[in-house]
């Protein structure tokens, strides 16, 4: 009988370089508690989908070591195996068999057979909420419902560990909800570690205990979402003056406050505060003493972005779009 | 092999065989191209059983063992063209997460694919009957021609599972299908090799191990119990199966690199 492990995911210098390509993984270290949702944040491109496909044992590491739930990727791939489900990237489903003969597969896979195959096939239609459309092929599945039906299949074993790869990508609104609310509960209810790789800031802040943020295969911030967003960025103050003519004043009272930034409304001026510079009463003080009136005024809360920001000087939307045109632009022979 | 991986193989040969009857195009080609061929080739070259030392004076008995090549030849690559595309939408990798054994998804796959060959081999059978030609090795010989069917289906099979396996590309094993067509046409497909005047031809069919299944089969139609065409036919059979399930057995093994 195998020993028991703690449901944790380590990692330590972590590497995959690919032949003829560059490190698309470039020493990493990872450590997720058990019961933890990690969120794993970071560009197209930057390493996300290898690190998973490491951990999850469907790619041996060029260098470094992991371990998941205890056992060794490399060493123990079966037991791994065993323990963890996933949910990669592209909902990997075959548009000729029905909802419920896939979860008989992968039932049959994990070597559940019988009344336990049945009960727990109908529990999870139920619990993704599957159960009408259970025996309609899958090439007549929404993009949100094969989302959830990938998500059940990934936990027909009861997983200690769950892989979900950019789970909510394409997704509409109400599905993206709706899985956050099931992984969320996957966590708390049942002590399911959750290794969750997103592009979505909003994605990362709401859902995750703490977040990773790799970019170039390295891991450039680790944290709480508000540990990360408390150590880089501090609040923006935009305002717009009810007169043009006082868009001058504006600026000279607010950079008493903080340093100008860029990238808000047009008209407007906007400050990024220094943690100790006053806070919202005080700027509305200081306008106040003289004379500016305001039209509006608006406190940006940091966003994870900001954090991406400061430590890359990219934003992270369209950073891993930019990088692959650059890239297929250096790809492409000269023309003569 | 466990009960479990038993179980599991029977499964994915489930899949493959439902995924099959799923899509029309998939089921009604196999079966109906070899037919059209029969006929053709039954009615064009009636006349070659007028030749000294033609084996039968039914061309039509003499042609029923093209389809039971062809057909499984036709099955394989459509099973394998969804093979590919297991491995492109990342499905192999689905399954490859679980724990299951790497040679069972491939036993699965050519299970599946063995079942779909059986199936055809019954309706090709079905349609010769009906055409009037009668099984010299009589019942038995129907079962051999099943199991002959079988073994042939799986060379095919495991190579076009290896073809799948080694570039992941449904183009690719679709490139197969001129290919072994090739192979099919330069055999004694409509003449027994001893009748075939150019010698080049005559030689290329002798080397040409679907000539021995080929010959297998219609033994079994025309000849009744011919243990020599039969062990030769099973040798080619066997023997392809072999290589296909070294080649392909090597591609699952890099084609998945899980630890």
């Amino acid at each position: 009988m195998d020993a028991p492990h703690e449901n944790s995911i380590q990692a330590h210098a972590l590497v995959r370089e690919f032949k003829k390509g560059p490190r698309a993984v470039d020493g990493i270290d990872l450590h997720v508690d058990p019961g933890e949702i990690y969120g794993f944040l970071g560009p197209n491109g930057a390493g996300k989908s290898t690190t998973v496909h490491m951990l999850t044992t469907l790619l041996p590491p060029t260098a470094g070591t992991a371990t998941v739930a205890g056992y060794d990727v490399v060493k123990e791939g079966p037991r791994v195996r065993k323990v963890i489900g996933a949910a990669l990237q592209e909902a990997a489903l075959d548009p000729f068999l029905t909802g419920r003969e896939h979860l008989r597969l992968q039932t049959t896979m994990h070597g559940i057979t019988g009344e336990d195959r049945r009960l727990r096939s109908e529990e999870l239609l139920t619990r993704v909420g599957l159960t009408e459309a259970a025996d309609r092929k899958v090439k007549g599945y929404s993009g949100g419902m094969k989302r959830r039906l990938d998500l059940a299949l990934a936990l027909v074993h009861r997983p200690q560990v769950l892989f979900l790869d950019e789970p909510t990508t394409g997704l509409d609104v109400q599905s993206r909800t709706a899985l956050w609310v099931e992984v969320g509960r996957l966590a708390k209810e049942e002590g399911v570690t959750v290794f969750l790789t997103t592009q979505y800031l909003e994605e990362a802040d709401v859902l995750a205990d703490r977040v990773g943020i790799i970019d170039h295969g390295r891991i450039v911030a680790e944290g709480t979402p508000e540990k990360l967003k408390a150590e880089i960025a501090c609040s923006t103050v935009e305002a717009v003056p009810a007169s043009p003519g006082q868009r001058g004043v504006l600026a000279t009272v607010l950079e008493r406050f903080g340093a100008q930034t860029t990238g808000y409304g047009p008209g407007s001026v906007a400050v990024q505060l220094s943690s100790s510079n006053g806070n919202l009463a005080d700027i509305v003080r200081a306008l106040d003493a003289e004379g500016v009136i305001l039209s509006q005024l608006q406190i940006h809360e940091p966003t994870l972005d900001d954090v991406f920001l400061a430590k890359t000087g990219r934003h992270l939307e369209g950073a891993g779009d930019e990088e692959e045109q650059e890239s297929e632009q250096i790809a492409q022979p000269a023309s003569v | 092999m466990t009960a479990t991986a038993l179980t599991q193989t029977a499964a994915l040969g489930g899949r493959a065989v439902i995924r099959t009857a799923r899509q029309p195009a998939n089921v009604i080609f196999p079966l109906v191209f070899p037919m059209l061929l029969f006929a053709v080739n039954a009615g064009g070259l009636k006349a070659a059983t007028q030749l000294p030392g033609f084996p039968t004076d039914s061309f039509v008995a003499f042609a029923l063992a093209v389809p039971f090549v062809q057909g499984a030849l036709l099955a394989t690559i459509n099973a394998n063209v969804e093979f590919a595309r297991d491995i492109q939408t990342g499905f192999l990798n689905r399954l490859a997460l679980t724990p299951v054994r790497g040679i069972v998804l491939l036993l699965g796959q050519l299970g599946g694919l063995m079942t779909i060959a059986v199936v055809q081999a019954v309706f090709y059978l079905a349609v010769g009957l009906a055409f009037g030609v009668r099984l010299e090795s009589g019942f038995g010989g129907a079962a051999m021609l099943l199991l002959l069917e079988v073994v042939i289906a799986l060379g095919f099979a495991a190579l076009g599972s290896w073809a799948a396996l080694r570039t992941g590309s449904t183009e690719a094993v679709q490139g197969l299908f001129p290919v072994f067509f090739v192979f099919l046409f330069l055999s004694s497909i409509n003449m027994p090799r001893n009748l075939i005047e150019a010698d080049w031809f005559r030689w290329i069919a002798t080397i040409n191990p679907v000539s021995y299944l080929i010959e297998a089969v219609r033994s079994l139609v025309i000849e009744g119990w011919n243990w020599e065409a039969l062990g030769l036919g099973f040798a080619a059979a066997g023997g392809l199966s072999i290589v296909g399930f070294v080649l392909a057995t090597h591609a699952l093994w890099r084609r998945l690199e899980r630890t």
